[in-house]
């Protein structure tokens, strides 16, 4: 039995008056007679963004996958709302450099949206002046935000996102959490995403679900990041979580390169 | 027309008609790293010779039909998880090779000419073959055309195309079929062992040079023209094979470009 947090009063009220976007009972996938899902129920109501972490081979990308219909699974149910409009962003895409592809041409790939509608959703995420530039020439962030918009163009209910800060460095990618949640704020559209950091995603997600081949544990960040379920499944010694986290830095990283120590 | 009763004249227009479709298929080859696939299907072709001699139908189907079967046989051969991809294609592709010398040479009361078919022969291009190339070029153009956006997302992601209603499986079929044709249909100009050679080299010339998909594919289709051409003429002047010819000016393109490319970054 999948351990379940007991969410605060009012976190459920709020659910339970939101739209319900995805809904999925007991879903199970089998390969090779190996449960790659064991009974997942979940639920991802519109505005609200929910966080699916767990270790390598947990899963995640599987639950996705299964959800988007990509691959069949083997019992359950998914319930999705009628004419679900879901902006995708798989994990990773490599562009390799011999494929010339620019940024705009990136985003009329399968469907066919105006110069203003392209560079409107560029402009949501802060890559407007990429629009012209090769696909390979990107970083990381700069493609992941590239991709984002692009989802954006489904004018989409759902934001389905595979690991969206993979590729992406540090600094980055809380930026892109932040702006996955503004983007919520913006477009009322709910968020299911998958990430392998509790703790960068923690400020930008409603609930998180803990996926170990079944839900191991779900609920508030705060609470799922005490669960002694994700503590065993990330291998940190319970005693011993706290001082980890909720450590503090002593300096601050100038852009020109320098450090200056924080004046205590 | 008597400018095609010429055998020399006859192998340029086959070559242009091949080069014409090799830039645009050729581009998807490279851009999804399938140049092994390519080279797989084509050594196979040696097989479907045989076998369209041995049903006496026409060459260009039998090579067809046997580079089809050699394209099944890899996709299921990818659902299997033991074998690496390129050792099921190396497998694949020498064992077609071998099947294809050896029928032909059990098959005595038949004359190939072994060296023809697998280097390219500028004498071996009949009327028939015009015809072949030019309907079945055109055809493979047209089927291009019409999927040339769904085959640029899949190419793009997989997944993504997938997710967003493009019918991935049914089309990469298609363009496994059009490789097939593309390989019967330059078999006798480039040579079995360097068919995929037209498919790849000429658009890489091209990429340098390129700022979009169809720039390319165009660039790719006209470095190809001009090395038939070129390779053509240095064949019949210095009486060396069409194939290995063809192949020599379409990488002095390659390098020329990449030349190109280096003096302008500097």
């Amino acid at each position: 039995m999948p351990a379940t947090i007991e969410t605060t009063a009012d976190l459920s009220k709020i659910t339970a008056n939101e739209q319900i976007l995805l809904q999925t009972e007991n879903l199970t996938l089998l390969a090779e007679g190996r449960e790659l899902l064991a009974k997942i129920s979940l639920t991802v109501s519109a505005g609200e963004i929910v966080t699916v972490i767990g270790p390598n081979g947990s899963g995640k990308t599987t639950l996705l996958r299964a959800l988007l219909g990509l691959i069949p699974f083997d019992s359950g149910n998914i319930i999705k709302k009628p004419k679900l409009r879901i902006g995708y962003l798989p994990q990773k895409i490599n562009v390799d450099p011999i494929l010339p592809l620019t940024v705009s041409r990136i985003m009329n790939l399968t469907g066919r949206y105006s110069e203003r509608q392209i560079k409107n959703v560029l402009q949501e995420t802060g890559v407007s002046s990429l629009k012209n530039k090769a696909a390979y020439q990107l970083s990381g962030g700069e493609f992941q935000r590239v991709m984002l918009a692009r989802a954006l163009l489904r004018n989409p209910e759902l934001l389905v996102l595979d690991e969206p800060v993979q590729g992406v460095d540090y600094m980055g990618e809380s930026e892109l959490y932040n702006l996955i949640a503004s983007l919520r704020n913006s477009h009322g559209c709910g968020v299911l995403m998958v990430s392998h950091d509790l703790h960068v995603v923690m400020a930008s997600t409603d609930r998180v679900l803990c996926l170990n081949q079944h839900i191991c544990c779900q609920g508030e960040p705060e609470n799922v990041s005490r669960h002694p379920e994700y503590l065993k499944l990330f291998g940190i010694d319970s005693g011993n979580a706290l001082a980890i986290y909720s450590h503090h830095h002593d300096h601050t990283h100038h852009l020109s390169g320098t450090l200056q120590k924080d004046v205590k | 027309m008597i400018l095609l009763d010429d055998f020399f004249w006859r192998a340029v227009f086959a070559g242009i008609g091949v080069a014409l479709v090799a830039g645009p298929l050729g581009c998807f080859i490279v851009w999804r790293r399938m140049s092994y696939l390519g080279d797989t299907m084509a050594h196979s072709a040696l097989l479907g010779v045989a076998v369209g001699a041995f049903l006496d139908v026409n060459l260009i189907l039998g090579v067809f039909a046997v580079a089809i079967a050699v394209a099944l046989l890899l996709f299921l051969f990818q659902r299997q998880k033991q074998l690496a991809n390129d050792a099921v294609l190396g497998t694949l592709s020498h064992a077609s090779l071998a099947m294809g010398v050896l029928a032909i040479s059990l098959m005595s009361w038949i004359q190939i000419d072994l060296m023809a078919y697998l280097f390219g022969d500028i004498l071996a291009v009949d009327l028939y073959d015009l015809y072949w190339i030019y309907g079945g070029g055109f055809l493979i153009m047209l089927i291009l055309f019409l999927l040339w956006r769904p085959l640029l997302a899949l190419t793009f992601d997989n997944e993504l195309a997938l997710a967003e209603g493009v019918p991935v499986f049914k089309i990469e079929l298609i363009f496994m079929l059009l490789i097939a044709a593309v390989i019967a249909l330059s078999m006798k100009i480039i040579g079995i062992l360097l068919v995929t050679s037209l498919l790849i080299i000429p658009v890489s010339a091209a990429r340098r040079f390129s700022r979009s998909p169809e720039q390319m594919a165009l660039g790719g289709s006209l470095i190809g023209v001009i090395s038939v051409v070129i390779g053509l003429f240095t064949s019949m002047q210095f009486d060396t094979p069409s194939g290995p010819s063809i192949v020599i000016a379409a990488v002095l393109f390659f390098f020329a470009a990449n030349i190109f490319a280096l003096k302008k970054n500097q």
